[in-house]
């Protein structure tokens, strides 16, 4: 034998049980195609469920991080940006007694109605009032220019991406260079576009100046504030100063870092909302279907080739052979149906981002963690449907 | 040189009240290259002999040595080694339904794969066609007949050049003329390669090809001298 020999020697015999697992698979094509269709339909399972979760994540913090800020302050009550609680403005003129503060700027969140131009349909749409030259909103899409024409009052700006049941607003915008529009009862003009899209708090978004918010939105005043927006001076530490605002204010408001804002949000969506749950157990359930059908095929095949098996014990193949044939059937069937799953996953991506207009993305991160979870699920059924290799018994073989 | 040698063997099935004594203090032996035949009716323990001698069961009583091994005490471990050393022939041919005939009989050669597999697959071809059915390497067993499937247990039981070769009623499911064909190639295959072979059957047909017949009744050896 030659030098490589020795470690040869080691992974022949589980090859060796691969290349029978395979055989026996193959044998008998259509169980092999139902088999594999069960793992395909996990792999869909498992895909759809953490496509929402991920783009529930995603677009839950993609407003908190375009804003343009090192610290913000929240009503303490406050759970989500979509449903904000004001605190008083006062607050924000209390932070700028630390050195560190360079600047705050108060933002205003809320809800209102938006009135679709064409068909008069009406629909809710999450509405930010913010003095249009602090720069604080960097979303995508926002121009410097557009953001001038909100200083005139009664003016807006627009979320393209929102769902099209608000209208065609940037068809309409192109023809006619400004469209009218109601919000909240108010006539409005819409003078420019910029691009969120809807998230799974709200499913449109408008940007105004804080008269036209407070015109818009009568019941709320200048007195209040959704969210503050602190700018420290170049070089401080947010942290440090973050510690500092807790100590200098009262208790009705937080005081949080970027971050900090945006893994709040995410706790939100993960842990009070139910949303989260109810993906998150979407995986799990996914994964369990997943296992019983995998199970059900390994504990089946090893019934029906029993005296098979039974032989091999009995011409000496070990036990632990046989769990790697049965172990090598599973991680076959984890392989063969993982890639029709991914491509088929593909598709439903594309099929769900056109249609619910919630962005799914098959990115290299999800295709890892669902190919674990699949190989995860095998392995465990695997491992149950193995203990069925004791009843292969060679002395019932005479 | 003994291949089997068997001193004191005996073997109760069940526990307690419920315990029956299949086999009482068994001594046999059987010489290397010897082809043995054992008779008996039907339920009288010739099956729970060659399971013990086999090691396919755990010696609960006495002695049985098997091609230099002690089989009483012996682990799991130790009897899987010795089956490597064995070929079985089944009464139901037990192939692998889902392998080809010449992957059947290569099955005999993986179980301690250092050799590689074209030399696998020429030895157990080389096997098929000493069995008479060389051209059906490449078949599935369901596509052969009782006979041709027999032919390839055979085959699988001989390919590995096992120091013994243990079988239980090998005819019992052919007809007569292709039972006496078959155990006649077993015997002649055998007596060429010098291979110790231990027969059960009560088919008197195939009397002929023993060297020696042993006949039991009740867990007992009764005749072990015919020729
Ligand atoms: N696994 C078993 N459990 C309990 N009794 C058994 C078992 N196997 C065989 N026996 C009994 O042991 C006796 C001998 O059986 P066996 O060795 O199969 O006889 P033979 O092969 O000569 O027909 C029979 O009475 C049978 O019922
Ligand atoms: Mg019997």
């Amino acid at each position: 034998m030659s030098g490589a020999a020795p470690r040869a020697a080691a992974i022949l015999p589980a090859l060796l049980a691969a290349r029978l697992a395979w055989r026996q698979l193959r044998h008998e094509p259509a169980r092999l195609a139902a088999a594999v269709s069960g793992v395909v339909f996990a792999c869909l399972l498992i895909f759809m469920q953490l496509g929402f979760l991920t783009a529930l994540f995603d677009s839950a913090v993609t407003v908190q991080a375009a804003l343009n800020a090192d610290l913000f302050l929240l009503n303490r009550t406050t759970e989500a940006l979509w449903r904000s609680a004001p605190f008083p403005r006062a607050r924000l003129a209390q932070a700028l007694a630390l050195p560190e503060v360079e600047r705050v700027i108060p933002l205003h969140v809320g809800n209102a109605v938006w009135r679709n131009p064409i068909d008069g349909q009406k629909r809710t749409l999450l509405l930010f009032g913010v003095d249009p030259s602090a720069g604080l909103l960097g979303f995508p899409g926002l121009a410097a220019a557009e953001m001038a024409e909100l200083a005139r009052g009664d003016v807006i700006l627009f979320d393209e991406r929102a769902k099209p049941q608000f209208g065609p607003v940037p068809a309409l915008l192109a023809e006619r260079g400004a469209v009218a529009a109601e919000l909240g009862d108010r006539r409005v003009e819409v003078a420019g576009l910029f691009a969120l899209g809807p998230t799974f708090g709200t499913e449109g978004h408008a940007v105004a100046s804080e008269p036209t918010f407070w015109r818009i939105l009568p019941n709320r005043g200048p007195g209040q504030v959704d969210v503050g927006a602190i700018r420290l001076r170049p070089g401080a530490d947010a942290e440090a100063a973050a510690r500092a605002l807790r100590a200098l204010l009262p208790a009705d408001v937080m005081v949080l870092t970027k971050a900090g804002l945006i893994a709040f949000e995410k706790d939100y969506w993960a842990n009070t909302a139910p949303i989260g749950f109810v993906f998150g157990l979407g995986v799990a359930i996914g994964m369990l279907v997943g296992c019983v059908i995998v199970y059900q095929i390994l504990f089946s095949d090893i019934a029906r080739h029993i005296g098979e098996y039974a032989t091999l014990k009995a011409m000496g193949y070990a036990n632990g052979y046989l769990v790697r044939v049965v172990m090598g059937e599973a991680l076959i069937l984890a392989v063969l149906g993982y890639i029709p799953g991914w491509l088929l996953g593909l598709g439903l991506y594309r099929v769900a981002s056109a249609r619910i207009f919630i962005p799914l993305t098959m990115d290299l991160d999800k295709s890892v963690l669902v190919f674990a979870l699949i190989f995860v699920m095998c392995v465990v059924s695997g491992l149950v449907a193995i203990r069925k290799l004791r009843d292969a018994d060679p002395a019932d073989m005479f | 040189m003994r291949a089997v040698e068997t001193r004191g063997l005996a073997h109760r099935f069940g526990d307690g009240e419920a315990a029956r004594t299949v086999l009482h203090g068994l001594d046999l032996a059987v010489d290397a290259g010897e082809v043995v035949l054992l008779t008996g009716p039907s339920g009288s323990g010739k099956t729970t002999l060659l399971t013990l001698i086999g090691g396919l069961r755990a010696v609960q009583e006495g002695s049985c040595r098997v091609l230099g091994t002690e089989l009483a005490g012996a682990d799991e471990a130790r009897r899987v080694a010795l089956r490597r050393r064995i070929g079985f022939i089944f009464q139901h041919h037990n192939l692998l339904g889902f392998l080809t005939a010449e992957q059947n009989v290569a099955m005999a050669l993986e179980i301690t794969p250092v050799m590689p597999e074209p030399e696998r697959l020429a030895r157990a071809r080389a096997m098929l066609a000493a069995v008479g059915i060389g051209e059906k390497a490449g078949a599935y067993p369901a596509t052969l007949s009782g006979g041709q499937r027999q032919r390839v247990a055979i085959a699988r039981a001989l390919v590995h050049a096992p120091g013994l070769i243990l079988a239980d009623e090998p005819t019992a499911a052919l007809d007569g003329r292709t039972g006496h064909e078959t155990m006649t190639l077993l015997q002649r295959l055998a007596k060429e390669q010098g291979r110790t072979v231990f027969i059960v059957t009560h088919d008197p047909r195939i009397h002929d090809i023993a060297d020696r017949i042993v006949a039991m009744e009740d867990g007992r050896i009764i005749d072990g001298t015919r020729a």
